[in-house]
C-alpha cells in the first residue's frame, strides 16, 4: 500500500515538474517568439498569462517590480484576446503576449499611481495612447510597474511602494526611474514592458538589468496619458529581451496623435525593416568625453570591447570630442525641475488622489495635501523648479539652461555630420547597492551624465546588454542616433546581437522560490 | 559659487510651490538648493551671448484644428476620483467668507 502511495506521489510530482518546466519554457521565449507560438496555437494566451502570473507570485516578494497586478482581470482579458485570435480579428506578432506598463501611463479604470502617495487611489478615465496602441495589437496588460516617484530618481528607491530589487543581484538597485519595468523583463515577470525616459529612465535601468531599452526621438510615441514630469523631455519607449522585440514593439506604439500637440508625423514607421545584420561602412563616433574620469574601468573595457566587435563587422570607429558633456546635467535639472514644478501643480487634493485629513481653508488644504502626498525627491525638484522660474531668477537660470540646451543640440548636430551612430556607456557604473544613493542626490544626478544630453537634444538612444562586471551585474552599451534615425540604432544593435549570438541577453538567474531566496 | 538661500527665500519658494515644510525640512531644502545652484552656476562658464533659448528641439508650428467635441458627458467618471464631492461637483473648503 505504502509503495503504491509513493508511486502515485512520484507520478504526481513528475507531472508537476513537467508543468513547471513547461511554464519556464514559455517564460524563456521572447515576445515575438511567444506571439508566433500563440498564432500557431502551440501555446494559448491563457497559458502564457498564467505562466507570467505564477512567476510573479513566486518572485514578487523579493523583487517588487509591480505596484499593481490584477490576476482575475488579466485572465479575463487573456480569454477575450484568445477569442479574437481564433476568429482572425487579431493576427499581429504581439497578440496575446503579456506586457507590463510603467505606472505613470494611464489605463482606464485601473490604478495609476506614479508610485506616489498623492495618487495612491487614482483610476484614470482614459487610457494612454501608447497602451491603447498595444491593446489594439492584442497585448495582454499584466500589471503596472514600480518606478521612482513621478519618474524622479535613478534607483526606483523613491517609490512610495518600496524599492524594486535588481534581479541579477538583489542587494542592488535596478536603476530608474523605469526600474520596475526593467526588473520585470529581466526576472521574466512579463515578456516586455513600456517605460518612460526623461533623462535616461529607460536606458540606465535597462543597462543595470541587462535588457534592451530604447528612447525614441521626441515626438515619436504619443505622450497622451503619460503623467507628465518634464514635458519637453519625456518619451515612452520599449524595454525588451532582445532587439527584434524592441523593433516590433516600437513599431506598435509609435503613432502620430492629434491629442499630443508635440506628436510628430513621421515618414517611416517600419522599424522592423532595420533588423539587418549589416554595419559595413557605418561610421561610429566614440566621444572621448564619455570615457574620462568617473567611468568604472570594467564598464569602460567592456564598452570598448563591444565597439571592437562592431568594427570587426565592418563599422568604422573614430574617437572624437563631443564637448559640453559636463553642462548637460545642470541644464537638465533646471529645465526638468521647472517643468515638473508646473506639471505637478495639478496635484492639489481637489480632483483626484490623496487629500489631507484635517485642514483650515483652501490654501492650507493644498499645502498640507501636497506636503504629505509628495516624497522628498519630488519636493526637492518642485522647490528648485519654482525657484528658477520665479521672477528675478528666470533669466539667470531658466533661460540660461535653454541656451545651453541649444548649444548641446548644436554639438550633436555637428557630430552627426560625421557619424551615423555615437557609441558609449549608458551609465558610468553598474547598479549601485540598495540604500547607498539617496543620501547624496548630487552624486546620484551625476550617474545620468551619458543619458541626459540625449533628452535635451530630443535624440533617440538605446541601451544594449554587452557584458557583466566581476560581481555579475550587467553592463549596457548606449547607442545614440540623429533625430528620426532609430532604424540605424536598431540595425547596429541587431548586428551586435548576431555577432555575439545573444550571449549577453540572458534573463537573471534568480534563485527565488515561493518568495524566498534559495 | 557660494549661493546662500535665506529664510525669506525658502519661505517664498514654499509659497510658490504650495509646500509646507517643517523647520528641519526647510534647513535641508536650503542646503540642497544652495548645492544645486552652485552646481548650476557652472553654466556661467559658457558664453551663450546671441544664442536663442531653445524651448523645442524640432521645428514646430502651431497645430490648428476645428474645435469639435469628441468626448461625451464624463461627469460621473471624473467625479468618481474626487476626494470629496457633492452630487455634481468637486467639494472644496469654503473660500469666500
Amino acid at each position: 500500500m505504502r509503495r503504491r502511495a509513493q508511486k502515485i506521489v512520484l507520478r504526481f510530482r513528475r507531472r508537476l515538474d513537467r508543468e513547471v518546466e513547461g511554464k519556464m519554457e514559455i517564460l524563456s521565449l521572447t515576445a515575438v517568439e511567444l506571439g508566433k507560438k500563440i498564432q500557431q496555437k502551440e501555446i494559448s494566451v491563457m497559458e502564457a498569462a498564467d505562466a507570467v502570473l505564477d512567476r510573479i507570485e513566486a518572485v514578487e516578494p523579493v523583487i517588487n517590480s509591480y505596484v499593481t497586478v490584477e490576476r482575475d482581470e488579466v485572465r479575463k482579458n487573456a480569454e477575450e484576446v484568445q477569442k479574437q485570435i481564433l476568429s482572425g480579428e487579431l493576427s499581429g506578432p504581439l497578440a496575446g503576449v503579456p506586457v507590463a506598463i510603467k505606472d505613470n501611463m494611464c489605463i482606464q479604470d485601473h490604478l495609476t499611481t506614479c508610485s506616489s502617495k498623492i495618487l495612491y487611489n487614482f483610476k484614470p478615465t482614459f487610457t494612454s495612447e501608447a497602451v491603447l496602441n498595444l491593446e489594439k495589437a492584442g497585448a495582454v496588460v499584466i500589471g503596472k510597474t514600480n518606478m521612482d516617484e513621478f519618474a524622479m530618481g535613478s534607483t526606483t528607491e523613491t517609490s512610495y511602494f518600496g524599492p524594486t530589487k535588481n534581479p541579477h543581484h538583489v542587494g542592488h538597485v535596478p536603476g530608474g526611474s523605469s526600474g520596475g519595468s526593467c526588473a520585470a523583463v529581466a526576472a521574466q515577470e512579463c515578456f516586455y514592458a513600456l517605460g518612460s525616459d526623461t533623462g535616461g529612465s529607460i536606458r540606465q535601468p535597462s543597462s543595470f538589468c541587462g535588457v534592451v531599452g530604447l528612447k525614441p526621438t521626441y515626438g515619436t510615441v504619443s505622450r497622451y496619458g503619460l503623467v507628465a514630469y518634464g514635458s519637453s523631455l519625456d518619451q515612452i519607449g520599449p524595454i525588451t529581451k532582445d532587439v527584434t522585440d524592441c523593433a516590433v514593439i516600437l513599431e506598435a506604439i509609435a503613432s502620430h496623435d492629434s491629442k499630443d500637440s508635440t506628436s510628430v508625423k513621421r515618414e517611416d514607421y517600419t522599424f522592423t525593416g532595420a533588423l539587418k545584420n549589416d554595419v559595413k561602412g557605418l561610421r561610429i563616433g566614440i566621444p572621448r568625453d564619455y570615457f574620462q574620469e568617473g567611468l568604472d574601468q570594467e564598464v569602460k573595457s567592456t564598452i570598448l570591447g563591444a565597439a571592437k566587435i562592431l568594427e570587426e563587422q565592418g563599422a568604422i570607429l573614430e574617437e572624437f570630442d563631443l564637448s559640453l558633456v559636463q553642462y548637460a546635467i545642470p541644464a537638465y535639472y533646471v529645465i526638468a525641475s521647472a517643468e515638473a514644478s508646473s506639471n505637478l501643480e495639478r496635484f492639489d487634493g481637489v480632483k483626484y488622489g490623496y487629500r489631507t485629513e484635517s485642514y483650515e481653508g483652501l490654501h492650507n488644504m493644498y499645502k498640507k495635501t501636497r506636503s504629505e502626498g509628495f516624497g522628498a525627491e519630488v519636493k526637492r525638484r518642485i522647490m528648485l523648479g519654482s525657484f528658477v522660474l520665479s521672477s528675478g531668477y528666470y533669466d539667470a537660470y531658466y533661460l540660461k539652461a535653454l541656451r545651453t540646451k541649444a548649444l548641446i543640440k548644436q554639438a550633436f548636430d555637428q557630430a552627426f555630420e560625421r557619424y551615423d551612430v555615437i557609441l558609449g556607456p549608458a551609465a558610468p557604473t553598474t547598479a549601485p547597492e540598495l540604500g547607498k544613493s539617496l543620501s547624496d542626490p548630487m552624486k546620484m544626478y551625476l550617474g545620468d551624465i551619458y543619458t541626459i544630453s540625449v533628452n535635451l537634444a530630443g535624440l533617440p538612444g538605446m541601451s544594449v546588454p554587452v557584458g557583466k562586471d566581476s560581481r555579475g551585474l550587467p553592463i549596457g552599451m548606449q547607442l545614440i542616433g540623429n533625430s528620426f534615425q532609430e532604424k540605424t540604432l536598431i540595425r547596429t544593435a541587431y548586428t551586435y546581437e548576431c555577432a555575439t549570438e545573444k550571449k549577453y541577453e540572458v534573463p537573471a538567474k534568480l534563485a527565488v522560490e515561493n518568495g524566498k531566496e534559495a | 559659487m557660494g549661493n546662500i538661500i535665506s529664510d525669506e527665500t525658502i519661505e517664498y519658494v514654499g509659497i510658490l510651490a504650495k509646500l509646507e515644510l517643517s523647520g528641519e525640512e526647510k534647513e535641508a531644502a536650503k542646503n540642497d538648493m544652495e548645492k544645486m545652484l552652485d552646481y548650476i552656476d557652472t553654466l556661467n562658464e559658457l558664453d551663450t551671448t546671441g544664442i536663442e533659448p531653445m524651448s523645442h528641439v524640432l521645428p514646430v508650428h502651431n497645430v490648428f484644428r476645428e474645435d469639435v467635441v469628441t468626448n461625451g458627458n464624463e461627469r460621473e467618471a471624473t467625479l468618481a476620483n474626487a476626494p470629496a464631492r457633492t452630487e455634481d461637483s468637486f467639494e472644496v473648503p469654503k473660500t469666500i467668507g
